[in-house]
């Protein structure tokens, strides 16, 4: 027992050591011991908590927030199937099954020596090259019978993650269509070297360019610069979201592959408007593998005094980044649950007001933006208002990164000037006989063919780069099932409409699907949407009931044709639910049975 | 000539899996039942003792579902009522009754009839006049579609006669501060 816990505590002192012992930092130092020991162990948690000063029962709290942080062990190999409804069209779930049938597993359990556990997680960003599954934390892309059956072998042969085919791992870029954003090849630090020469106003450059934050919310990026600037505060922040969770979006993974320059000298001008020391890039933990290349890249630009003391001669203008982890947590895409989160806490959102530009990162002013933003924001001050206005629509400027995929032949990702028709945007991919288009993801639109003349951009549709396709071989009402389950995991739990909201929601969707469901429950729907959208405390749960209500407008009779006619049915089988009773006192009378009721 | 009575609103009641403690809360009305009693009357209920119910416009059950018999008596209940309310937790959540969700319900059954001492010469009741248990605790609106819920443990006596008052005036029943409580 002894060695045991000296065995679960090796190792910590160095990482407690590498991020200064600051409280803040806990979710990293979490996260870091979790890779290092596959979980995280009591011995563990209370080793850091003496050395942070923080008590054992919040790090357990922190911890047991993360779908990605264990605190029992869960396997040498844990492996997570991505299960967006993408990766399911491409036939996720009988790779599962296969695999669980290989390794002779229950989804969700550890297998008896203690070697492997297999699950579900949502949706990885891998759609264009699904299915996806995460092993260990890491990504491995274009799944096929052949190659899960291969990874049941390395994993029975106790076969080092290192030494796995790197063929597995391999993510495309999978570019289709390039733009000023992805076609931009200035070299690092010259647009910020040219701010500093001509010592331009970069707030007032970017609120002439008429940027909005790319993230789907569509802010003016100049005035929450502006806003940031002039909020008091003994210090200010800028924080990058790179937490792209909402399904079927993997465009700030191609952003961050190709173009992280743009990324970083972005919230460099920033900070330089603002007046910012610290920065932060939120990296969600399914891109993992990018934060080694990521490191490179930031210590290539302290290298170049594009960060750092001093930066590029300036006296007073130092900045520096740090990237920060995130562990499976779809709500800390919310700015302020972000914030929480990089402060080592629960990603719980904060009540709004006061917002981040103000009370943000440790309560200082923060400008927290969408990686494509920054990027944008260094684009549009390299261009100049006007040329960078020249492209998209009047309220919209700029080019827009759209992420496809779904049934079309050429997912990827797409750089059209806003204002594109969604029409465009099936040609350009190759899709035919599309019955449906998922637009921004799951809290977004669902939009029928009748709609495909509408147009991408804050003056129609509004989008933070999701375009799921579906065409007419898909059933719409188990894409709006697989979207409710979704939200049911990621609801955080912190306010009651939501926590039992989205289960409620998850439940009826599941009962019409057993053929259970009933008028009476496609009412139900309409209610729980107005108890989710009126009271809930962020926009997870306002946005939890769009899937349902979107199909169900537009594609009414794939739920009707589940339903009985009944005014209302149990969602569970009565008669069924006296088996146990028959069973146990040996009766099969006419009154042990209960009838289905005849209405 | 006489003006034309109105004709009283017909009421059943009953129990199920329950402890009749929401209808002891519903006496708790106290002199306001003589009241009540000039504009409804009672069908089936522990007040009249009549074992049917009949055609009726509004039925109040406590208690959640535990076996067929239940699931019979809702079942009528929901066929000759044109309103019906579910009245406290039990109703509402399956309340202390379905405390045994968690188990499974042979290791109950073999725990009390068979291992415990002192009951039923040891073996499971199995008379087809006694109603099978289903194997969980159901709130009632699991079973049946269930128009109004009136949360409580029990639902003060107060709550009752505003929640039924409101529902005889034919408005939207309406529980506010200090009425409405989960406990």
């Amino acid at each position: 027992m002894a060695a045991d816990s000296e065995m679960q505590t090796t190792g910590l002192d160095s990482i407690l050591d590498r991020y200064a012992r600051d409280p803040n930092a806990l979710l990293q130092v979490l996260r870091e011991v979790q890779e290092l020991h596959g979980y995280i162990s009591s011995a563990a948690i209370g080793h850091i908590g003496a050395k942070l000063g923080i008590p054992h029962a919040r790090i357990e709290g922190v911890a047991s927030f993360y779908s990605f942080l264990h605190l029992r062990p869960h396997g040498e190999y844990r492996v997570l199937f991505s299960d967006n409804i993408t990766d399911r069209m491409l036939g996720s779930q009988a790779l599962m099954e296969q695999m669980c049938q290989q390794l002779w597993l229950q989804p969700g359990k550890v297998s008896e020596d203690g070697l492997v556990s297999i699950n579900t997680t949502s949706c990885t960003g891998m759609c264009d090259q699904g299915p996806a599954m995460l092993v260990n934390g890491r990504a491995i892309t274009k799944l096929t019978h052949q190659r899960v059956q291969e990874i049941g072998h390395l994993i029975r042969n106790r076969t080092p993650l290192a030494d796995w085919p790197a063929d597995f791992f391999r993510v495309e870029d999978n570019i289709r269509r390039s733009g000023p954003l992805l076609d931009n090849s200035i070299a690092p630090g010259d647009v910020l070297r040219a701010v500093i020469e001509s010592g331009k106003d970069v707030v007032e450059a970017v609120k002439q360019s008429g940027l909005r934050g790319r993230g789907g919310a569509g802010f003016p990026t100049g005035q929450k610069w502006e806003a940031c600037r002039n909020a008091p505060g003994a210090a200010r922040h800028v924080v990058c979201n790179a937490d792209e969770g909402e399904p079927g979006t993997f465009k700030d993974r191609v952003l961050l592959t190709r173009q992280a320059d743009l990324v970083f000298e972005g919230m460099t001008l920033c900070a330089l408007a603002v007046g910012a020391r610290h920065g932060y890039l939120y990296l969600r933990g399914e891109y993992r593998y990018l934060l080694e290349p990521l490191q490179g890249v930031l210590q290539r630009r302290r290298d170049s005094n594009l960060l750092g003391k001093n930066i590029l001669g300036q006296t007073d203008f130092d900045f520096d980044i740090a990237i920060h982890l995130g562990a499976g947590a779809y709500i800390c895409g919310e700015e302020s649950a972000l914030i929480e989160s990089l402060e080592g806490k629960r990603g719980v959102p904060r009540s709004r007001p006061p917002f981040p530009v103000t009370h943000g990162y440790l309560q200082q002013p923060t400008a927290v933006d969408n990686v494509e933003t920054f990027c944008s924001a260094t684009l549009a001050i390299q261009m100049g208002a006007e040329k960078f206005r020249a492209i998209g629509t009047e309220r919209s400027s700029g080019s827009k990164l759209i992420s496809v995929s779904g049934d079309c032949p050429r997912p990827g990702i797409y750089e059209y000037p806003f204002g594109v028709s969604v029409r465009q945007v099936l040609q350009d991919c190759g899709a035919v006989n599309t019955r449906a288009v998922q637009i921004s993801g799951p809290s977004g639109m669902c939009i029928a063919e009748s709609e495909f003349g509408r147009k991408l951009g804050f003056e129609d549709l509004p989008t933070a780069g999701a375009f799921m396709v579906f065409d007419d071989s898909r059933d719409l009402f188990e894409v709006a099932r697989n979207f409710v389950h979704f939200f049911a995991h990621e609801s955080c739990g912190f306010c009651t409409p939501c926590r039992v909201g989205t289960s409620m929601l998850k439940q009826t969707m599941d009962k019409i699907a057993a053929g259970h469901g009933t008028r009476h429950d496609l009412n139900e729907i309409e209610h729980l949407d107005q108890v989710l959208q009126t009271s809930s405390h962020c926009g997870l749960g306002r946005s939890a009931c769009n899937p349902v209500l979107h199909t169900l407008k537009r594609f009414r009779p794939a739920y009707e044709n589940r339903l009985k006619s009944l005014d209302f049915e149990p969602a569970f089988d009565l008669d069924g639910a006296l088996a146990r009773a028959r069973q146990m006192t040996g009766r099969d009378d006419a009154g042990a049975h209960l009838k289905t009721e005849e209405t | 000539m006489n003006a034309p009575v109105k004709p009283k609103l017909r009421i059943a009641t009953t129990s199920l899996a329950g402890c009749f403690g929401c209808h002891m809360s519903f006496l708790d009305i106290d002199e306001r039942l003589l009241t009540l009693l000039d504009l409804i009357e009672f069908d089936r209920s522990p007040l009249t003792d009549i074992k049917h119910c009949g055609s009726c416009d509004i039925g109040i059950i406590e208690g959640g579902i535990c076996n067929a018999e239940n699931v019979h008596v809702l079942r009528e209940f929901r066929k000759n009522c044109k309103t019906l309310i579910a009245i406290g937790a039990c109703a509402v959540t399956g309340g202390l009754p379905a405390q045994r969700n968690h188990l499974d319900l042979g290791s109950c059954l073999t725990e009390v009839y068979l291992t415990e001492p002192g009951l039923a010469h040891g073996h499971i009741p199995n008379d087809p006049e006694l109603p099978l248990p289903l194997d969980k605790v159901h709130p009632l609106h699991e079973v049946v579609k269930i128009d109004y819920f009136i949360p409580g443990c029990p639902p003060s006596g107060d709550a009752i006669w505003k929640f039924l008052t409101d529902l005889i005036a034919g408005k939207t029943p309406e529980l506010g501060h200090g009425l409405i409580k989960y406990d």
